[in-house]
């Protein structure tokens, strides 16, 4: 395969991955928060298409639980209740106005903007779990959704932030020279050295620990851009000192051009594959800062999903032992890593440098 | 040599100082201190907060502490743990050396794997190796060490082959020195394995490029004009060639090595300085923060210091300098 077409897939492969998540409440059958206490720790429901009498059907069915006494008990299927799979159902269920209802009135008033479309679902009183549900009955999958949601976008926010540093501190060290390019690039040395996650605790800390979830994730962003600014202004500078020694640079500053007009249009757009590589190997490495602030419970806050708060569960011994479901948000990033780093490899490659 | 040295000494003492001021500084722009939520409770009265406050210094202006803290450094103490009550040096040893022992262990390992097979996988670029290795390595790397920590553990749990967590079982005061020393390295296991796993790959990944680059240089040319073997040539030539960049990176690589073993140690509960850092962002204990990341970047120039020397002893463009 050429490069191109390899940078093509990837990008494609991130693409769709993307917008999954980003429409996940439509992919989603339940909302994120929705509880069912009934079924705590469901595994994943099976899905079927020939029923007890052996006839087939081509849409899936699904059997509601047996209702057990039992506290946690594994799903014993109803075989007398079989309850068909719908598609592009308008989503409303009466639990979960329920639900809506318990949780208070200002969630109520706002009941009717949650009545949206989803891809699939079942009727009441049977649920679908694909990937089994959590302690509190919610269902995997779509706190996966939106966890990844949460967790995909930290990663790019916080890897545009540290992006934006780099290249504007980079590009002034490099053209400027002197005690600024001396200042800067001390600083790097110093941020670079240090081990990004104990920095990335020590930043942490400094901030309130107690926040709502929106302050945490945007606090988060900032936390993860501010340590992680370092090594593209470390290569965007490279990149600048050599493009600001060439004719053209000089001709336009005969020209009379300033200084402003030389790093837009002639040095900066030379950074541009730095940038672009940069950023494929700098956002996954901030989605798994996200995940490990978060499994630690110094990132984003419950209720609100993010792939590392819904791995923090495993942190309960019996969780880890007994529901291996509760382990896929973690395997979720495999395929997210992959594609990254797929990418990234191959602007590096395309860039003339052998990948590492 | 000496101008080198103390060239190199320098700037590590630059790091040191560095990195105090920084954390020292970020740190005290936090709202609220260790004492903060001590006004919440009924029990104790404003005076009372603020007369604990006075006592351990936090009412005192930024540069005042920082300078008694370089103080108390220079006693040994490395500051005063609210939550522990007992100077930070005290908690800190003992965790550093457990620290210690992991990282060093995992990067030795990682090392002694990474060498060979990147050597083996460069030799031939493009080669039937070549991809095998590429698709391994990468494969590896998209798994994210979090999860590979939770697999493991998840594997000790079902088999109970490995203990699950801690460095020693309950009884092993009692054991014999041999049951001893078998103790510490079934708990060693895991974190080690997990940390080389997802060391292993991008130390791969960085030989097999250094001897690719090498590979393709003229020198390498004429010696195989020469007549010297393949094997002589990879082993000699080539890894001496490549050993340059991957000594800076032995020095850079303890980076990402402390913290991949920040986490491990929490996922698997290993006595380290991991698990106190976190209990201690948690408090707000403020001096045992400043100093588990000044171990850390003792760790690291420490680190460096040694690439330094090997670099020294390696190349000899260097030693001209």
């Amino acid at each position: 395969m050429t490069i191109r077409r390899r940078i093509y897939l990837a990008l494609g492969f991130l693409g769709a991955l993307h917008a999954s998540v980003l429409l996940a409440s439509f992919f989603a059958p339940y909302d994120p928060e929705v509880q069912d206490r009934e079924l705590p720790f469901a595994p994943p429901t099976r899905l079927h298409f020939v029923d007890e009498r052996g006839r087939f059907h081509l849409r899936p069915f699904i059997y509601a639980c047996a209702s057990s006494s039992m506290p946690v008990a594994a799903c014993v299927e109803d075989l007398t209740r079989a309850f068909p799979l719908r598609f592009f159902v308008r989503e409303s269920s009466a639990v979960e106005k329920a639900n809506l209802a318990n949780q208070g009135a200002e969630l109520g008033a706002s009941e009717s903007k949650r009545r949206h479309w989803r891809l699939f679902g079942v009727d009441q009183p049977a649920r679908i779990f694909l990937l089994g549900s959590d302690g509190l009955g919610r269902d995997q999958f779509s706190r996966l959704l939106h966890g990844g949601q949460v967790s995909l976008l930290a990663g790019m926010l916080a890897a545009g932030l540290a992006l934006g540093f780099g290249l504007v501190l980079g590009a002034v060290a490099g053209f400027y020279g002197g005690w600024v390019d001396e200042l800067i690039m001390r600083s790097v040395e110093l941020f670079l050295a240090l081990p990004w996650l104990y920095l990335l605790f020590a930043v942490r800390a400094f901030l309130p620990l107690h926040l709502s979830a929106v302050q945490s994730f945007f606090l988060l962003i900032a936390v993860m851009g501010v340590v992680g600014w370092a090594r593209p202004a470390r290569l965007v500078r490279g990149v600048v000192l050599s493009a600001r020694e060439r004719d053209y640079v000089a001709a336009a500053r005969g020209f009379g051009a300033s200084d402003v007009y030389l790093l837009r249009r002639h040095v900066l757009p030379q950074a541009f594959g730095v940038v672009m590589t940069q950023a494929g190997i700098l956002i996954p490495q901030f989605i798994l800062a996200e995940v490990a602030l978060s499994y630690l419970g110094l990132g984003v806050a419950e209720p609100v999903p993010s792939l590392g708060n819904l791995l923090a569960e495993l942190q309960q011994y019996h969780v880890m032992a007994s529901y291996w479901w509760m382990f896929l948000p973690g395997a979720a990033l495999i395929p997210v890593f992959a594609s990254y780093y797929a990418l990234a490899n191959a602007l590096q490659e395309r860039a003339g440098v052998v990948p590492t | 040599m000496l101008r080198y040295f103390t060239r190199r000494l320098l700037h590590g003492l630059f790091l040191v100082v560095g990195v105090s001021l920084l954390t020292f500084f970020l740190l005290q722009l936090a709202p609220g201190d260790f004492f903060a939520e001590m006004r919440l409770n009924p029990q104790m009265t404003a005076e009372s907060v603020a007369a604990v406050r006075h006592q351990y210094g936090l009412d005192r202006s930024v540069a005042t502490r920082y300078l008694l803290w370089i103080n108390s450094v220079r006693k040994g103490e490395l500051g005063f743990s609210f939550a522990y009550d007992s100077p930070v040096a005290c908690l800190l040893w003992a965790r550093a050396r457990n620290t210690l022992i992991l990282t060093l262990s995992a990067m030795l390992l990682s090392w002694l794997i990474a060498v060979p097979v990147g050597l083996g996988c460069g030799a031939r670029p493009g080669g039937w190796s070549d991809r095998l290795c590429l698709g391994a390595t990468s494969s590896l790397l998209a798994i994210p060490d979090l999860l590979l920590a939770l697999g493991l553990l998840f594997l000790a749990v079902r088999t109970g082959w490995f203990p699950t967590g801690g460095m020693v079982s309950p009884g092993f005061d009692d054991l014999s020195g041999w049951g001893k020393v078998k103790d510490v390295v079934s708990h060693f296991c895991l974190p080690v394995a997990t940390l080389v796993l997802g060391t292993v790959p991008v130390l791969v990944r960085h030989v097999r490029a250094g001897v690719v680059e090498v590979l393709a240089s003229p020198f390498i040319r004429a010696a195989r004009a020469h007549g010297i073997t393949r094997r002589r040539l990879l082993a000699r030539y080539a890894l001496r060639g490549a050993a340059a960049p991957l000594i800076s990176l032995l020095g850079l690589g303890i980076t990402t090595l402390l913290s991949g073993s920040l986490l491990v140690e929490v996922v698997m509960s290993w006595p380290g300085v991991g698990p106190l850092l976190w209990e201690a962002v948690l408090a707000r204990d403020l001096y045992v923060v400043v100093g588990a990341v000044m171990c850390s970047t003792l760790f690291l120039v420490g680190g460096n210091m040694v690439a330094d020397a090997l670099l020294f002893a390696v190349d000899p463009r260097i030693r001209t300098e």
